[in-house]
């Protein structure tokens, strides 16, 4: 028998005290979904130096005329918050996968009794990945 | 039966199409991230680089391929976050338009550069 009740508003942020694994996760992927459009709309913009370096144009890096779009990218890469941020990214990225797979498992029913440690399986992986990363995205950048 | 939480209508189109999306996300990013901070290291780019790679037909294909998919479940995500927000009536119509031409326009413009990174542009 299904019973209707009146749960309040869903996303009433005031109640997070009382939010399960399972709220949490569904906060987390939607706040990791908002970041990664986000980034997408800058990511083609920051692309859009190709339209410019195809033109000819180029800009100055570090006292050199370089092509427009290489100039752009190492330009940005050669700052070390821009290599924190391309952390985060890859962190917020990892996540929204993992938590999207525990999604699709949940949706088709498979294992919905674990589906809270499921949540902190994609929290731990996704600590171990972005940990892991961070030679590889800090690679030749100081401070 | 537990009551249901997600924001997509069952069986809906949008949801069966976020889902599909999704999968083919997972495994384009992977390849994505891969290629382009472990085989060339991001701070490596260069225009060069970037038109011999954008030059084959497959990568080219597949780049766009993952621009549309990757707006589409991006716009329909946002776009159902905000419904289970509770909006509705002509704020909701509004916010459709609204989210559609912009992520209409980011497809363009993103294809417009992935040609013109290619040469055929």
């Amino acid at each position: 028998m299904s019973q209707s009740y009146n749960r309040g508003l869903i996303e009433d942020f005031g109640r997070w005290k009382e939010f399960s694994a399972g709220m949490w996760a569904w906060i987390f992927h939607k706040f990791t979904g908002w970041m990664l459009i986000g980034y997408l709309f800058t990511h083609i913009a920051v692309l859009s130096s190709a339209i410019a370096a195809a033109d000819g144009q180029t800009i100055m890096l570090e006292g050199e005329a370089v092509n427009a779009y290489t100039g752009t990218i190492q330009g940005l890469e050669s700052l070390f918050i821009i290599r924190v941020l391309e952390v985060g990214l890859l962190a917020v990225a990892v996540f929204h996968i993992l938590n999207g797979l525990r999604l699709l498992m949940v949706d088709l029913g498979i294992g919905l009794e674990a589906q809270d440690k499921s949540f902190y399986a994609s929290l731990i992986l996704t600590g171990v990945i972005t940990v892991a990363s961070v030679p590889t995205f800090m690679q030749g950048v100081g401070l | 039966m537990a009551e249901r939480y997600s924001s997509f209508t069952p069986g809906g189109t949008g949801w069966l199409l976020q889902r599909i999306t999704a999968a083919f996300l997972v495994v384009v990013l992977a390849f994505h991230f891969f290629q382009l901070h472990f085989i060339t290291h991001a701070a490596d780019v260069t225009f060069a680089g970037t038109q011999a790679r954008m030059e084959h037909v497959g990568y080219f294909l597949t780049m766009v391929l993952f621009l549309v998919t990757a707006t589409f479940h991006g716009i329909n995500g946002v776009y159902n976050a905000l419904v289970n927000q509770g909006l509705d009536g002509i704020q909701k119509k509004v916010v459709l338009a609204v989210l559609t031409i912009a992520g209409l326009a980011l497809i363009a413009q993103g294809t417009y550069v992935a040609l013109v990174m290619a040469g055929w542009a």
